[in-house]
């Protein structure tokens, strides 16, 4: 009989997979009390260095045009499509039925192509000219608001964590993921998805632990500019609601199951973006009595 | 042929403008102004009134009503009975109507309304004419407007009200502050409890009257006066669906923590240190009024003046030079004179704190330089005032002094002027000043700041969205974007 | 040439303008009310200033002789009045022009170089110019060629205005930079800088033969010129906005737009002029309304 290979489990910063700082490892249980694996217990430390991950490959990122991005998100669709049975298998392992699994992952690879079509066109949807009463040309339009900390949904192993990445990103931001505590199994997988698939490192950080041990920082660290929490903890969201105000966060919870078809839109897009209006004279020589 | 006295050229007089001071004796300002709930005007429940002064002359002007927890209480459950019974049943393009007739009675009386505006907050007659009240109206022209086409701003989605908004603005504008809280809401079909600054709330009340004689429903909008503590009571109301806050990102900041756990939304539109770009081929002498409007237009009192000055090296010299001999001629004195460019400090508090920074800024080394000009003996003003010398760590470069304050910066490439324009918690506005587009886009697509004036500054339309990034607040208020601070949107 | 000390100007260096920007500057001059004192001063200085002119293929000696008494005696039921300026008139009128106000102070200004379009040799404008000077010109006010300035050729424009500088000599040279024709500000501007590097003593906007003439937003361009050459050269450069004034209202804020940008020291005829035909009695229609306190009628003012 062949002896398995098992698989370490260790974090995702800056396109590398690094084990945590902190040495320390955790090991969830299934349901029925099996380990699934050895995962790495991040420290605030991980945190810190994945926020200066993702703030360094804020600028590329957000930067690429939006058919580049588009072609990159495409790109993780096919790399997860192309891993479908591992990722049937993980989550198997978790707990799901086979059938569940196999829902779940043709829901994630949809989503993440339904994001990649919206990327070059939630500005055309979202931006306006603005018919302002002076000489001027007057355009409002969105730009990525920055370094996105993401306490992903604690229920959901990979359907979750897709749903809340992707409008992230999708919109030219780049962030940092607390994976689901309990099935994190997933998450690092999808890193390797995500790590082939041409999106340039850092701009999505991943990282397994404890929630309640890294939340407080996701609230606070003062270089992160927006925290998405997935959870359903009213408690939890309070305190991170308490916390943004040191550095004005936006922060957004979307109590939902992801599930659902409310799991994806363009709005959630829209959440992770700022307005930037423009003005600029308009030279009216001739005038408006003028036959051109 | 009759002898004349001829002069051949006549010697170069002293030619000055005599005093134009704006009539005020239209006005009928009454001696105590009331809290406008549900409809009505009624005494605060405390019976304690405040004086709002004129901080031109420290002269009394009214007293105001404080509202205490109990006045706002009446006022919340006004606007939610208004809400459920009236205004959230009553079709769109009604709603539209009232406010439309909002619009045409404050353009009737707008007159008025500047006059009150400059005698209350002691901006210039000049811009409570040309800019806050027109704007002000203009916003509830266009929101007017939105009512019943809420469907075409968000694409693929139900809108549904939110219910009861509390709305808090600050002294700087306070009437085109209302305009652009209570417009959008109202357009939205919330209803509205609105707390003015204390300093300068008398065209709140003019504008409660306003309301009250287009007969919009009772209790839709509710204007309660008062100090922070009435602002607390609106925050911590259980009944109130939405903040909106207009203010210091302190006080922001505390908002947005008392309302943490709860299913309250929140804008918050704070404070800001914006940065005004002028790269070495920028049409130099327009650049120079760019300069003047951004930091004197409303004394300074702009929670996006262009605050920081940055100026190409080659440049700076000149700049500079013609910044200050056009500084010359900015006439400081009695807002209610025509040709005032430069009126007075809202309140002491607020000279004495930019008297405060002043001070720092000297202390830390920076070269000040202040127009010869004659300032009142009475009421509270501060000359237009620019420090040249300053480093990007001075206290005077980084805080917001919300006053006729300029702090003077060179560069060199664009690269750091970039660097040094987000180098700032803020993130509210910026201007650039350059005759090259491609330029233009670049410099204007990486500063973090809600709105970027290219060639122009301090421009301002309801159409066009407001707000800033970082801890400038979040939110957008005027134009299409400023109707989803307003809404609940759900699947269609 | 004799002037070689004229100096090409650095076109490269000269501000760009924007032109939106400079509406909304000259809005806020048009937003300055002038009441009481200011207004009484202010109007006799723009009488003083005007530049009372008749330039039509009609004129005769007696038009230009009736239009010299007006300028000398604008409204003799006041005494205190000032005269205008001067009377500006063309080439072949100077003489008659000369004689009908002689020792009143009010000078004699030409119009020369092919006025108004500029399109003759230079030889011809050169006699053109030594002609009216022989005939008693006061002042010479001069066209650029704006076909040669339209089409890049600014060494000509700028030669040809330093040649008829070299003619001129004491008398002093108005050059008419026709803006109407030059279109954009960033034009004027250049048009500006070239004419005052080339010895002009003062610029003009306009010959009155083409629409739009002396806009505030020209005037205004060409006054921040020649607030920079002054700064740069120390020379004061006279103004003179022509045609399309003909209100007090718009005198007199082209009077405040001179003096926030130039200061009152440009505040006189020596630097500044309006070239106007009708702006007289409007001007002196609101100094007797002032006095009376009653509206007037153009039926008590004289049209010559």
């Amino acid at each position: 009989m062949r002896l398995e290979i098992l698989k370490t489990y260790k974090l995702y910063i800056g396109g590398q997979f690094p084990r945590t700082e902190s040495g320390r490892f955790y090991t969830p249980k299934n349901k029925k009390g099996a380990p699934l694996g050895n995962m790495c217990l991040a420290s605030r430390k991980d945190v810190k260095n994945a926020v200066s991950s993702a703030r360094k490959a804020f600028g590329g990122w957000s930067e690429k045009t939006a058919f580049n991005r588009s072609q990159i998100l495409y790109r993780i669709a096919e790399m997860l499509e192309g891993r479908r049975d591992q990722f049937i298998a993980e989550l198997v392992k978790q707990g799901s039925t086979l059938k569940q699994a196999g829902e779940e992952v043709n829901l994630s690879i949809d989503r993440i192509v339904y994001y990649a079509g919206w990327c070059d066109k939630y500005l055309q949807v979202f931006s306006s000219v603005n018919p302002v009463s002076s000489s001027h040309f007057n355009f409002s339009l969105q730009e990525p608001v920055g370094v996105v900390g993401v306490i992903a949904p604690q229920d959901t192993s990979l359907i979750g964590l897709v749903s809340a990445i992707l409008p992230i990103i999708a919109g030219g931001n780049t962030c940092l993921v607390l994976a689901s505590e309990n099935i994190p199994l997933c998450s690092i997988t999808f890193a390797e998805v995500l790590n082939s698939s041409d999106v340039p490192g850092g701009v999505v950080n991943i990282l397994t632990g404890n929630e309640k041990e890294l939340i407080e920082t996701f609230a606070s660290h003062m270089d992160i500019n927006s925290v998405l929490y997935g959870g359903a903890s009213k408690e939890n969201i309070q305190l991170i609601q308490e916390l943004a105000v040191v550095n004005v966060k936006r922060v957004h919870y979307y109590p939902m199951n992801w599930s659902n078809e409310d799991g994806q839109s363009v709005y959630l897009i829209n959440d992770f973006q700022e307005i930037k209006t423009t003005w600029h004279p308009i030279e009216n020589i001739g005038g408006s009595s003028s036959v051109y | 042929m009759r002898e004349k006295k001829i002069k051949t050229t006549s010697p170069s007089l002293e030619w000055n403008y005599s005093p134009a001071l704006e009539s005020t004796s239209h006005l009928k300002l009454k001696k105590q102004y009331d809290l406008f709930i549900n409809g009505e005007f009624v005494k605060p429940s405390s019976g304690k009134y405040f004086d709002t002064i004129n901080p031109s002359n420290e002269e009394k002007l009214a007293e105001i009503a404080h509202a205490n927890e109990e006045d706002v209480d009446k006022a919340v459950k006004a606007a939610r009975k208004a809400f459920t019974e009236v205004w959230s049943v009553m079709p769109a393009k009604e709603r539209a109507k009232y406010i439309f007739r909002i619009a045409r009675i404050m353009q009737e009386r707008s007159r008025e309304l500047m006059v009150v505006e400059t005698l209350d907050a002691g901006k210039t007659i000049r811009e409570s004419r040309d800019v806050d009240v027109p704007l002000a109206c203009n916003h509830f022209f266009y929101y007017a407007g939105w009512a019943d086409k809420l469907e075409y701003a968000f694409p693929n989605r139900t809108v549904k009200s939110l219910g009861v908004v509390g709305q808090i603005i600050p002294w700087n504008f306070p009437l085109l502050m209302a305009a652009w809280k209570i417009a959008p809401a109202l357009a939205t079909g919330n209803t509205v409890v609105l707390k003015p600054a204390e300093t300068t709330p008398l065209t709140a009340m003019l504008l409660a009257e306003i309301i009250k004689e287009s007969g919009l429903p009772d209790g839709v909008v509710n204007i309660v006066t008062g100090y922070g503590d009435t602002g607390a009571a609106i925050v911590n109301h259980p009944d109130v669906n939405k903040i909106a806050f207009t203010g210091s990102t302190n006080v922001g900041k505390l908002i947005q923590k008392a309302i943490a756990g709860t299913d309250k939304k929140v804008t918050l539109e704070l404070g800001g240190k914006s940065a005004n770009i002028i790269f070495e081929d920028a049409a130099i002498d327009q650049a120079v009024e760019g300069i003047i409007n951004g930091i004197f237009f409303n004394q300074g009192h702009v929670c996006c003046a262009g605050s920081r000055l940055f100026i190409q090296e080659p440049i700076a010299d000149k700049v500079i030079k013609k910044l200050k001999e056009r500084m010359q001629t900015l006439q400081v004195g009695n807002p209610l004179d025509k040709n005032t460019d430069v009126g007075a400090i809202n309140s002491q508090e607020q000279l004495d704190t930019i008297n405060r920074y002043i001070k720092i800024g000297k202390k830390e080394g920076a070269e000040m330089f202040q127009p010869a000009c004659k300032i009142p003996e009475k009421g509270f003003y501060c000359p237009p005032t620019i420090f040249t010398n300053v480093a990007q760590s001075n206290i005077i470069a980084q805080e917001e002094i919300f006053g006729p304050v300029l702090t003077i910066q060179t560069f060199r490439t664009v690269d750091e002027v970039i660097q040094k324009a987000n180098n700032s918690p803020y993130g509210l506005a910026a201007g650039i000043w350059s005759e090259k587009g491609a330029q233009i886009f670049n410099v204007s697509s990486k500063l973090k700041a809600g709105v970027i004036w290219a060639n122009t500054y301090n421009k301002f339309d309801p159409t066009s969205p407001f707000g800033g990034y970082k801890e400038s607040g979040f939110g957008r208020e005027g134009g299409m974007h400023g109707l989803a601070s307003y809404v609940k949107l759900s699947n269609k | 040439m004799k002037n070689s000390k004229l100096k090409f100007p650095d076109l490269l260096s000269i501000p760009k303008i924007d032109k939106v920007g400079v509406e909304e500057r000259v809005a806020t001059f048009q937003t300055r009310s002038i009441k009481n004192e200011s207004k009484i001063q202010g109007l006799n200085m723009i009488l003083n200033m005007i530049d009372l002119t008749t330039l039509e293929g009609k004129d005769t000696p007696g038009k230009v002789k009736q239009m010299c008494y007006k300028a000398m005696h604008l409204h003799d039921s006041f005494d205190d009045l000032p005269t205008v300026a001067a009377v500006c008139v063309y080439p072949s009128m100077v003489k008659i022009a000369k004689d009908e106000v002689k020792n009143s102070g009010v000078k004699v200004a030409s119009v020369s170089t092919a006025f108004p379009s500029g399109q003759s040799p230079l030889d011809v404008k050169i006699y053109d110019t030594k002609f009216a000077i022989s005939e008693g010109a006061d002042e010479i006010d001069m066209v650029i060629s704006r076909g040669k300035f339209l089409s890049g050729d600014y060494n000509f424009v700028f030669d040809e205005i330093a040649a008829i500088k070299d003619i001129c000599g004491k008398v002093r040279l108005k050059v008419i930079l026709e803006t109407g024709e030059l279109v954009t500000l960033d034009n004027v501007r250049k048009a500006s800088e070239i004419a005052m590097y080339a010895g002009a003593d003062f610029i003009k906007t306009s010959t009155g033969k083409i629409q739009p003439a002396a806009t505030m937003q020209v005037t205004y361009t060409m006054l921040l010129a020649i607030k920079d050459f002054y700064q740069k050269t120390g020379k004061m450069i006279g103004m003179k906005p022509a045609g399309g004034i003909s209100t007090s209202k718009l005198a007199l804020h082209n009077l405040v737009m001179v003096k926030e940008v130039l200061g009152n020291d440009w505040l006189n005829n020596e630097y500044f002029r309006f070239g106007a035909s009708s702006l007289a009695n409007d001007v002196l229609m609101q100094v007797l309304k002032s006095k009376t306190g009653v509206y007037q009628s153009p039926d008590y003012f004289s049209i010559d």
